[in-house]
């Protein structure tokens, strides 16, 4: 399995509020003039503060991991 | 640091932007990229044209061909380049004022030609760069720094202006709506003639202080909650309609294109002067 993580760039960051205002588990927190990732936990990977960071400061990264396997076709 | 999208489409050294906290001009600029991205356009093939203004500084962090050209002039440029090389994909990126008020003309006679370039639209209602002057898709009523009163006009639809001068696709999207108006980005760079999208922007430090109108997320919501589907809004009368934000594909025509036709013309040409020279006249 892929592993998915959150990561904020924080230096890009704005402090607009769209991506705290548009999480659907409130997993981020505006401190200040930066955003923060409060609950990295609940965090489901829903990519709805990506799309909508006017500042890409937020993303999802996936790790892959290596997977040899061959599969036959035939 | 950066996400995949950015690293591979944009310019990561000019990053930031300029454009202020809650901007939609940077969640469209994206919907651009990931645009092109979906459809695995190669870089090299792909050109994105800008003018003037707060969104024509997405020429600058964008990593293609790349040209910031003068004031409304972008469509011209734009012409020009398709004409010389019609593979190319050619992109232009223009505020509503740029290209309906300095740039006017030509985005009416480039849609009237019918020529294959993608015209993305970023509409946040109001002159931002130069310090929120009214612009024309400033609604009638609301206020900007040279209408403190009210701006008394009618606004345009710039989706409908280019679609009655000619245009052979337009659709409207939103910052909030970004897989649609992604969608719709992708369908009008696979559209064959002139496609226009014309993309609701926020500005909340001009347009949204001066209106009152709140946050940028405030802003955001408003359109989430006030837009309705093109093929709701089609069952609708003109009172329910009033103050909604009607988004998706508005009209999709098929038209010859300009440069296509225009190849058609020099071929035609070519071998009447061969038959002529055979004919020995």
């Amino acid at each position: 399995m892929a592993q998915k993580k959150l990561i904020l760039n924080a230096a890009w960051c704005k402090g607009c509020g769209i991506c705290e205002a548009f999480c659907p588990k409130q997993v981020l927190a505006l401190q200040g003039e930066k955003i923060t990732i409060a609950k990295p936990e609940d965090c489901i990977f829903c990519g709805q503060c990506e799309q909508r960071c006017p500042d890409y400061a937020i993303y999802i990264e996936e790790e892959i991991e290596e997977v040899n396997q061959w599969v036959k076709p035939y | 640091m950066a996400s995949e999208l950015i690293n591979k489409y944009m310019r990561p050294e000019h990053l930031p932007h300029i454009w202020c906290p809650g901007c939609g001009n940077g969640i469209l600029m994206r919907n651009v990229a990931q645009a092109i991205d979906n459809l695995g356009l190669d870089h090299d093939k792909v050109v994105i044209v800008s003018g003037i203004g707060c969104s024509s500084r997405a020429a600058g962090y964008m990593d293609f061909n790349t040209i910031h050209t003068t004031h409304g002039r972008a469509i011209a440029f734009a012409t020009g380049i398709k004409l010389a090389n019609p593979e190319l994909e050619v992109i232009v990126i223009a505020g509503d004022g740029d290209i309906s008020a300095i740039g006017g003309n030509h985005l009416i006679h480039a849609a009237r030609r019918n020529i294959g370039i993608t015209v993305v639209v970023f509409n946040n209602n109001i002159y931002g760069m130069t310090g929120g002057q009214y612009s024309p898709t400033t609604p009638r009523g609301e206020k900007g720094t040279t209408a403190p009163y009210g701006n008394i006009d009618r606004s345009f639809d710039i989706a409908g202006l280019a679609y009655g001068a000619g245009a052979s696709f337009a659709a409207r999207g939103s910052s909030y709506h970004v897989q649609q108006t992604t969608a719709y980005i992708q369908q009008g760079i696979l559209h064959k003639g002139f496609s226009i999208i014309d993309c609701a922007s926020v500005c909340p430090t001009y347009y949204g202080r001066k209106n009152k109108k709140g946050s940028a997320v405030d802003m955001m919501k408003y359109q989430r909650d006030n837009a309705v589907m093109q093929e709701k809004a089609v069952q609708m009368s003109a009172e329910e309609l009033k103050g909604k934000l009607v988004i998706g594909v508005l009209a999709h025509t098929n038209y010859p294109e300009f440069t296509a036709e225009y190849q058609k013309l020099i071929d035609r040409l070519g071998r009447e002067a061969e038959e002529r020279e055979r004919e020995g006249k």
